[in-house]
């Protein structure tokens, strides 16, 4: 017989982990028939996974040329015993300067990092999970502007029990978010008596691919310091900016906007996608606020990152020659397989929103939706999981706030699997498009028999909008 | 008639493992003055009185800390090994080390620090956490930091006999046989992998325990949800068997740890069940019962037991007979029981048998299997507390389940995933490992309780774990907790060790400390001695 249900804590219980959500139907598909190039050619290509596979063999022959640097190695034995005892939450010296430095390098050297204010956690999810516990109060709630990271539902608000205000931004100026939408967001909170303790980006972001330029970041410090609210800048994907405007820091702006309180910036890292470590769960919480880097490193207890890791991480960061040349072919690489799959869809017809960052596009397929809502999207999505056989990542569920929209993750596959993933959508696009013109045109073939008095409303097929109600896809 | 550490947390949320918590101090005066009163006015004014004594003085207390903070000086948090601040540094690097020195009246501020700009404030747990952190505990950890003991080095130096490291098992010199491998060459190994463990990872943890239990159960790997360290196992079964404003039952003397890691973050209280030596702080079902119908008096909703065997801090293994009056009331009372065995692997009482919770729920029916949650922690009984890695193991599917999606947030590396599995997959290494861990505890606890026991101070029987439970309440200048602390403060300043004091486990009677001597080879047994023997001549002399 098993014990109640009532027995567990509503947390137990509950849904808030997120994992039941459609979104993960797809992840769900790919599990079940992973495509391989030679077992599985015609299994589920991953694309929902913002993972960075291109600089590996930049890692493993590292790995190979320092065997010292791990303590599994007949060089590096030695150091076993000392690493596997040391369990300190202010983490190994050598390892807090080494992610400094390079934190700065891949930032041009413009900011200066202190290691005393590196504090470590489980990954950058870890990062965000305790930042809302020092920033906020259960029932407190955060700005986050949408679209947003999927897991800031799980990471910021599952355990914490803070909300997530989302400030809508639009696609009339490539989501980028504004004073207006930020004011009337929090307007619109107070109103409800809702208490805002800060507001929470990725920067660059996920799932726009874009950086902020400086004037956008001038107007977020502004309205935070003008509310005196904290900003979290999560800047994970920092090293993948391959194009202008460059990637510009908040520590970089604090550096100039001397008038912004200090305390109230802090600062998300990881290795996750930046040096495509995500196995080694580093994450960082880097805060210009003295007593949350004494709060934040006490939590810390509960997401230590690993001795052996940290140990291993110290060695490979600290050779600079390593670090300058593996920063540099990150953004080449990304920014290749960038243009490789923009320009593959561009010449299908699919355009993207225009970005300079990160490890995905978003993929504008309005005009492939039947009609302008998410449950169209939905089912657009559902059709390219199951006949497509792609796993892509819907808008809705990073919360944007027009349907048709799709994140697609491109550095996680080698080449040869990127070019099948681009047929595929080639045939699916193409056939839908041929679709369309057959049943509009087959509508005019109704239509031109009906009332001649509508003939000259009747629009050429090809001329024919989505929007329009005589179209049915 | 005994009495029950009333439940706390209607206190501030100021209330930490070490701070002079008033319903500790009050319980420590209100125990010896019941027995003299008890002696006059017979059972029923030997309890009322004390009672409202008590109700009064609580009262009293709660209506003025709500303006006062009662907690100490901050605890510092900058890198010790910093040493004074660069003067290059930016002004609030420098601050961080300011923050160790800020006297007492200021803690308040630090709710809302005015560093560098207008007033912000942090959130309120946040400010508890801060204000946790000078505790006798974290006190003595920091002069450890400051001023470490080495033999050859640093002779002078700062003994640790306060934290739960086992530093002197050596794996290289255990020689695991083949060659270690933490997978770095592998394809994949920087990939995501499952959070909660590699199932060949826990398949090798499976194995570990069940040879830490002398092979008398078999665990099942699907049962296992690995984490990033115990704090963050105690963390999670919290989060999934309590909400917040619930509470949990813990007989004391506990584990300093539970402080922390049941209550900064969830919002679930403990509610201290304490243990007498009288009793040789075994666990009273009476007590613990009574314990429970109080919090249900008072609107609490206690959500289950937690229990560590061995124990922290007094060593002792719980019998089957207590395992089995413990799950007939966790079932009584339709709540969970939470069994620590994190030195299951580490029992060095040849005579002593240590009965994991899994065996009795494995052999007995009518037993709810789905109210038991063990803690294991590899960090204990293989020496690397760096790794971090522990483990729950349950019978419950739907525990288990949200446990999983946890440890999201507190994840087990890939490449320490591949170094366990690599390194204790192998049966032979793994009980040599063992056996030799056992053999050379077992010596150290025997050269140490031969030597206190010359220098007149007597600890209870620890048969497993790292801990000795050791009775000076003979040094104190006054038996209250104020003469404990002050006696630990000799032991830390003039004795140079650090041990923790009993009100850190929130042991009722002062007097009692813990030491833990995980971390002694037998020769440093007589340097440990010779500090302590200063310290009780100090003492003597003063009293």
């Amino acid at each position: 017989m098993s014990l109640d249900k009532n027995l567990l804590s509503k947390l137990a219980v509950g849904d808030k982990h997120g994992e039941d959500s459609p979104y993960f139907d797809g992840w769900k598909a790919y599990d079940n028939n992973p495509f391989h190039p030679e077992h599985n050619p015609q299994g589920v290509i991953q694309m929902g996974l913002a993972e960075n596979q291109l600089c590996s063999d930049l890692i493993k022959e590292w790995i190979k040329a320092n065997p010292q640097a791990s303590i599994c190695t007949a060089e590096g034995i030695d150091g076993f015993s000392d690493i596997a005892v040391f369990q300190d939450y202010h983490g190994l010296k050598q390892f807090r300067q080494a992610i400094a430095a390079f934190m700065e390098k891949a930032r041009g050297g413009r900011v200066r990092f202190e290691e005393e204010r590196v504090v470590m956690s489980g990954g950058a999810t870890g990062a965000n999970e305790t930042l809302m516990f020092c920033l906020a109060d259960r029932d407190d709630a955060f700005l986050v502007p949408t679209p947003y990271y999927a897991a800031f539902d799980r990471d910021l608000s599952w355990r914490t029990g803070v909300r997530i205000i989302p400030v809508e931004c639009n696609s009339s100026n490539n989501f980028q978010v504004t004073k207006q939408a930020l004011e009337s967001a929090y307007l619109n909170a107070q109103e409800t008596g809702i208490k805002i303790k800060g507001l929470i980006l990725a920067n660059p972001s996920n799932p726009l691919g874009t950086s902020l330029d400086r004037e956008t970041l001038q107007t977020l410090m502004d309205f935070i310091n003008d509310k005196q609210i904290h900003l979290v800048c999560d800047e994970i994907y920092a090293a993948t900016v391959f194009a202008e405007p460059r990637f510009i820091s908040v520590a970089e702006m604090i550096q100039e906007m001397d008038h912004v309180n200090r305390d109230l910036i802090h600062i998300v890292y990881s290795l996750s996608k930046d040096m495509g470590l995500p196995g080694f769960r580093v994450g960082v919480v880097y805060s210009y606020n003295d007593s949350v880097v004494t709060c934040a490193r006490r939590m810390s207890s509960f997401g230590l990152v690993s001795s052996q890791t940290q140990s291993f991480l110290a060695a490979m960061l600290s050779d600079q020659i390593f670090v300058d040349n593996f920063l540099k072919e990150v953004s080449k690489r990304v920014a290749k397989r960038h243009l490789i799959f923009t320009e593959g869809l561009k010449e299908m017809g699919v355009s993207c929103l225009t970005s300079n960052a990160g490890l995905f596009v978003l993929m504008d397929l309005r005009q492939m939706l039947k009609d302008q809502t998410f449950e169209s999207e939905m089912s657009l999505w559902r059709i390219i999981i199951n006949k497509v056989k792609i796993n892509i990542s819907p808008g809705s569920s990073f919360h944007c706030s027009e349907p048709g929209w799709f994140r697609v993750c491109f550095a996680n596959m080698d080449e040869d699997t990127l070019q099948i993933a681009l047929q595929r959508m080639k045939h699916f696009v193409l056939r839908h498009r041929e679709n369309k013109k057959r049943k509009s045109f087959q509508e005019n073939l109704k239509l031109s028999f009906s009332s001649m008095t509508y003939d000259e409303h009747v629009r050429t097929p090809t001329l024919m909008s989505p929007h329009s109600p005589l179209v049915r896809t | 008639m005994t009495r029950t550490e009333p439940n706390r947390s209607s206190k501030s949320d100021s209330e930490n493992s070490g701070g002079g918590g008033g319903g500790t101090t009050a319980m420590r005066v209100i125990v010896p003055l019941q027995g003299v009163v008890q002696g006059r006015g017979g059972l029923f004014l030997g309890s009322v009185i004390p009672c409202a004594f008590f109700y009064f003085l609580q009262f009293y207390l709660k209506r003025n800390r709500k303006n006062e903070p009662d907690s100490g000086e901050p605890s510092p948090d900058s890198d010790p090994s910093s040493g004074s601040p660069d003067p290059t540094r930016s002004q609030s690097v420098g601050n961080l080390t300011e923050l160790a020195s800020l006297p007492r009246s200021l803690s308040r501020i630090l709710l809302s620090p005015r560093l560098s700009g207008g007033a912000v404030s942090v959130s309120g747990r946040a400010g508890c956490v801060i204000k946790g952190g000078d505790s006798p505990y974290h006190v003595g950890q920091k002069r450890v930091e400051e001023d470490p003991y080495d033999e050859s080095g640093n002779p002078d130096g700062v003994i640790e006999l306060g934290s739960a490291h086992n530093t002197k098992m050596d794996w290289v010199s255990e020689d695991p046989g083949e060659a270690i491998s933490d997978g770095l060459c592998m394809s994949g190994i920087a990939s995501y992998e499952p959070c909660h463990g590699l199932i060949e990872l826990k398949t090798a943890v499976a194995g570990f325990m069940s040879e830490a239990t002398k092979n008398s159960v078999s665990f099942d790997p699907t049962q296992l949800v690995l984490t990033s360290g115990a704090a963050s196992a105690i963390e999670i079964l919290s989060f999934c068997l309590a909400d917040s404003g619930n509470a949990f039952l813990v007989p004391t003397p506990c584990s300093p740890g539970y402080d922390r890691d049941v209550k900064w973050r969830t919002g679930v209280d403990l509610i201290h069940v304490p243990c007498r030596s009288a009793d040789n702080f075994n666990i009273s079902m009476l007590v613990l019962d009574r314990a429970f119908y109080q919090a249900k008096k008072r609107g609490v909703r206690i959500r289950g037991v937690i229990i560590s065997n061995p124990w922290n801090p007094t060593g002792t293994l719980l019998s089957r007979e207590n395992l089995y009056a413990l799950l007939d009331f966790a079932r009584e009372r339709n709540i969970h029981i939470i069994s620590n065995e994190v030195f299951a692997g580490s029992v060095h009482d040849e005579g002593g048998e240590f009965v994991s919770m899994a065996e009795v729920v494995d052999t007995e029916e009518n037993v709810d299997r789905e109210r038991v949650h063990i803690i294991y922690d590899l960090s204990k009984d293989l020496s690397f507390p760096g790794l971090r890695t522990a483990a729950i193991y349950s019978f419950n599917e739907s525990v288990l389940s949200a446990s999983r999606k946890l440890t999201t947030l507190s994840p087990v590396s890939s490449p320490t995933q591949h170094l366990l599995i690599s390194a204790i997959s192998s049966p032979k290494f793994v009980q040599r490992f063992v056996k030799t861990n056992r053999e050379r505890l077992m010596r150290v606890y025997a050269e140490l309780v031969k030597a206190l026991k010359e220098l007149g101070i007597e600890c209870t029987r620890s048969s497993g774990g790292f801990f000795c439970w050791v009775d000076m309440r003979g040094f104190m200048s006054s038996y209250s907790e104020k003469g404990e602390i002050e006696l630990w403060n000799k032991l830390l300043n003039i004795g140079k060790i650090n041990v923790i004091p009993g009100s850190c486990c929130h042991c009722i009677e002062p007097g009692w400390f813990r030491l833990c001597f995980s971390n002694l080879s037998e020769r440093d047994v007589p340097v440990v001695m010779n500090r302590i023997r200063k310290v009780c001549e100090t003492c003597k002399s003063q009293n």
